[in-house]
C-alpha cells in the first residue's frame, strides 16, 4: 500500500525563483528565508519520497476565466512549465505519475469530488518554485509529482472546509493504492498576503503563526472560517491557505512537527515552512 | 472507474486506456477545424508524425480498423471526428465494428424496437 | 423569487440537427419522432419561460482530455456553436445569461460542487440540436440559456446519485434567486445506445420506458444505479441517463410533477429517442 510519510507547507512565490536564479540565497534580505529549508531538504534526501501529491493554484499559465475549474487534478506521465509572461526562468519538464493519479481522480470522482481532470496541463511557479526550493539547480526530476490544483483566484472558491474535505479524500485513496510507493504531500503558497487595492501590503505574523500552530494540532479549527474570513484576516490572497488546509487533510493518522521556519516578509508575504512527519493510520 | 467485470463488445474508456489514447485522441480532436483536416488529407503518414502517434495507432488508423483505434486508448467522440472526415455515418461505423453492413446495422437497430 | 415552470427530457443525437436542416421532417424515418414535439412547442410557447438551463454532454467542441471537467457550467451572456468536425451546419449563437448563472455557480460552490466556470464557452449539438428541436428554424434567441455540462465520455464520470444532487442544487439556486424570472430545464441526450465497439447499436427498449416511467414520481429508484450499470444496461453512452437525472433534481422540491407529455421511440440514428415534459405547480 502506499504511505504518507509527511506534508510540507512553504511558500510559492516567484521572486524566490528569481532569488536562486541569481545566487542571493545569502543576502541579508533572503538569508533568514533560505536558511530554514537544509533541515527540509535533508529530510527529503534521507526519506526519499517516491511521489509528491502538490496542491497549487494556477495563476493564469494553463488556466484563464474563460474555464476555471475549482479542482483539477494532473494525470499525465510529465508536464511543462512555460513562459508566465513576467520573466522568471523556465524550467525543465516535471515527471508525472499516471497510475496514482488515476486512481486518485476515480476516488475522489466516487466521493463526490468534481474534479477537472487533465492529461496535458502546463504548470506555473506555483508548483515549480516548491520543487526547486526542495531540490535545487531543479533536481527533481527523479521524484513523480501529482498537481492538484485549488482555485484561489476567481470567487466563489472552494471554503476551506471543502479543501480540508478533499485533502482528507485524497488521503484515503493514497492509503487504498495497492503499490508500495513513499508519498510526500506538498501544501504550498501563502501564507498572509495582498497584491491588489488600497490595502496591498497588509501582512498578519500572529495569525500566520496561529495558522501553523493549527495545522499541527487541530486542523479542523482552520475548517470554521470561511474564504471572506481568510481575506479579511489574511489579505486577498491570504486564501491560499487552503492549500496548506488541503495538504493537512491528506494526514489522515498521526502528525509530529519536525521542523518550522516563519519569515515576514518576503515579497509582500509571510512565508511559513513547515515539515510534518506522518504515520498512516493502522488499518 | 476500474472495469471489473467485462461487458463484452465494450472498450471502457478509463484513465489507463485514456492515457494510452491520448495522441490518437488529440489528432482526432483537431479535426475540429476544416484546415486540420485538410492538412490530414494531404498526407497523412506526417500528420501521425505530427501527434505522435504510437505504432498501434497509425496501424489501426492505416487499416481503418475502428476495433483497433477503441483498443489503441481512441475515444468515440473524437473517433466520430474522424468517421466524418471520411463521410460515414455512426450506422457505417456501427456496421464496421460488429461485422455488419451498414444496412444490416440498421435492420439490427429497427429489431430492438420490436419488443 | 424565479420560479421553475418545469423540465423537458429530450434526444440532442446530431442527425436530428441534419434532418431539420434538410426538411425531413414527414419523411418515414423520422415523421414519428418528430410528431410528438408539437405539444411541448405549445407549452413552451404558452408558458414563455425567459430561461432554460440545459444540461447535456460536451462531445468533444469545447473539452478535450487536456482539461475534462466533471461538472462545467457557463456564466456568459452569449455562447458561440463552431465546426464540430464533421458537417453538421453551424447556428446561430445562443443567448445567455450572468446574473442567475452566477448565482447558481455561488450555490454550488457553497454547497460543495466543485465546477468548471466558463465565461466563454463552445456550445456543441447537445445543446443546440435541443433548442432547435424547440424552437425550430433557430428562433431560441428570446430564450436565455445557462449550459449545464456533464462528462459522459471518459471515465470516471458523475454517479447518477451525484448528477442528481447537482441538479437539485441547482433548483435549489433558481428559488432563491431574487428575480421574478420563469425557468425550465432540459435534460438532454440518451436514452439507450451504443457507439463503440463490437457491441455498437445496443438498445434496450424495456429498460428506457422504465426509466421514463420512474422519471415522473420515483426518481430515487433511477440514481441507485452506478455507471458501470448504466453502461451494462443502456449501453456506453447510455450514461447520458445523467443529463436527465440532473433536470429531474432541479425539479426535486417543486412538489408533485405533472407528466403533460411522453414519447419514445427508436432507433433514431443509433438511440431510443424519448420525450418527457413534466410540469411544476408553477406553470399555468
Amino acid at each position: 500500500m502506499a504511505n504518507i510519510i509527511g506534508g510540507i507547507t512553504t511558500s510559492h512565490i516567484p521572486a524566490i525563483a528569481n532569488a536562486m536564479a541569481n545566487g542571493l540565497e545569502e543576502t541579508p534580505y533572503w538569508k533568514p528565508f533560505f536558511d530554514g529549508y537544509p533541515p527540509v531538504r535533508d529530510w527529503l534526501n534521507e526519506k526519499k519520497p517516491d511521489v509528491i501529491i502538490l496542491f497549487y493554484n494556477d495563476h493564469g499559465l494553463e488556466f484563464f476565466i474563460d474555464k476555471k475549474p475549482t479542482f483539477a487534478i494532473g494525470v499525465a506521465d510529465e508536464y511543462h512549465n512555460a513562459d508566465e509572461g513576467w520573466g522568471i526562468p523556465t524550467i525543465p519538464p516535471v515527471t508525472g505519475e499516471s497510475d496514482l493519479s488515476w486512481h486518485i481522480a476515480n476516488s475522489l470522482v466516487e466521493d463526490g469530488f468534481d474534479m477537472t481532470i487533465c492529461q496535458e496541463m502546463k504548470v506555473d511557479h506555483g508548483l515549480t518554485v516548491p520543487l526547486n526550493l526542495m531540490w535545487p539547480g531543479y533536481n527533481y526530476g527523479h521524484v513523480k509529482v501529482i498537481p492538484v490544483c485549488i482555485n484561489c483566484e476567481q470567487h466563489p472558491m472552494p471554503q476551506p472546509k471543502r479543501t480540508y474535505a478533499l485533502g482528507q479524500a485524497i488521503g484515503r485513496a493514497v492509503a487504498s493504492f495497492d503499490q508500495d510507493l513513499k508519498v510526500a504531500v506538498f501544501g504550498t503558497g501563502g501564507m498572509s498576503h495582498q497584491l491588489d487595492g488600497e490595502r496591498a501590503g497588509i501582512i498578519n505574523r500572529e495569525f500566520d503563526i496561529d495558522c501553523l500552530d493549527k495545522l499541527v494540532s487541530d486542523p479542523e479549527a482552520l475548517t470554521k472560517y470561511s474564504n471572506l474570513d481568510l481575506v479579511e484576516i489574511a489579505g486577498a490572497q491570504g486564501v491560499e491557505l487552503n492549500m496548506l488546509i488541503a495538504m493537512r487533510g491528506t494526514l489522515i493518522g498521526e502528525v509530529k512537527e519536525l521542523h518550522r521556519n516563519y519569515h515576514a516578509p518576503i515579497s509582500n508575504t509571510g512565508s511559513g515552512l513547515m515539515l510534518l512527519e506522518h504515520t498512516m493510520p493502522k488499518k | 472507474m476500474t472495469q471489473t467485470v467485462d461487458i463484452p463488445g465494450t472498450i471502457m474508456l478509463d484513465g489507463p486506456m485514456a492515457t494510452k489514447g491520448y495522441p490518437l485522441n488529440k489528432m482526432c480532436y483537431s479535426f475540429n477545424n476544416a484546415a486540420a483536416r485538410n492538412e490530414f488529407k494531404q498526407d497523412e503518414e506526417a500528420y501521425y508524425e505530427k501527434f505522435k502517434l504510437t505504432e498501434e495507432q497509425r496501424d489501426a488508423m492505416r487499416k481503418r480498423d475502428v476495433i483497433a483505434m477503441l483498443e489503441a486508448g481512441g475515444s468515440i467522440y473524437y473517433l466520430a471526428k474522424f468517421a466524418g472526415l471520411l463521410g460515414l455515418s455512426v450506422q457505417d461505423v456501427g456496421g464496421l465494428q460488429t461485422g455488419m453492413t451498414t444496412e444490416e446495422f440498421k435492420a439490427f437497430l429497427v429489431k430492438q424496437g420490436e419488443i | 423569487m424565479a420560479k421553475l415552470l418545469g423540465g423537458i427530457a429530450t434526444s440532442h443525437i446530431p442527425a436530428i440537427g441534419v434532418a431539420m436542416d434538410q426538411g425531413l421532417e414527414n419523411t418515414p424515418y423520422w415523421k414519428e419522432f418528430f410528431e410528438a414535439y408539437p405539444p411541448v412547442r405549445d407549452w413552451l410557447y404558452t408558458q414563455e419561460p425567459d430561461i432554460a438551463i440545459v444540461f447535456y454532454n460536451d462531445h468533444g467542441l469545447e473539452f478535450f482530455h487536456d482539461r475534462k471537467p466533471t461538472f462545467a457550467m457557463g456564466a456568459a451572456a452569449q455562447y458561440e456553436n463552431a465546426d464540430e468536425g464533421w458537417g453538421i451546419a453551424e447556428i446561430p449563437p445562443v443567448t445567455g445569461e450572468t446574473e442567475l448563472s452566477w448565482h447558481i455557480v455561488n450555490h454550488l460552490i457553497e454547497h460543495d460542487f466543485d465546477i468548471t466556470v466558463c465565461q466563454e464557452m463552445k456550445v456543441d449539438h447537445g445543446l443546440t440540436v435541443p433548442l432547435t428541436l424547440m424552437w425550430p428554424g433557430h428562433k431560441y434567441g428570446h430564450v436565455k440559456v445557462i449550459p449545464v455540462a456533464i462528462n459522459c465520455e471518459r471515465h470516471p464520470m458523475p454517479k447518477p446519485s451525484r448528477s442528481y444532487a447537482f441538479g437539485k442544487a441547482i433548483g435549489d439556486a433558481v428559488r432563491s434567486f431574487a428575480g421574478d424570472q420563469k425557468v425550465i430545464v432540459m435534460g438532454t441526450g440518451g436514452l439507450s445506445h451504443q457507439l463503440d465497439g463490437q457491441r455498437a447499436g445496443f438498445i434496450n427498449k424495456p429498460f428506457d420506458l422504465y426509466c421514463m416511467d420512474k422519471m415522473v414520481d420515483e426518481p430515487e429508484l433511477l440514481t441507485c444505479y452506478s455507471n458501470y450499470e448504466l453502461v451494462e444496461k443502456a449501453g456506453a453512452q447510455g450514461v447520458e441517463l445523467n443529463m436527465w437525472l440532473a433536470m429531474r433534481g432541479a425539479l426535486e422540491g417543486e412538489g408533485k410533477l405533472k407528466e403533460l407529455h411522453r414519447s419514445y421511440h427508436l432507433p433514431i440514428s443509433n438511440t431510443g429517442a424519448g420525450l418527457q415534459l413534466l410540469a411544476t405547480d408553477n406553470a399555468r
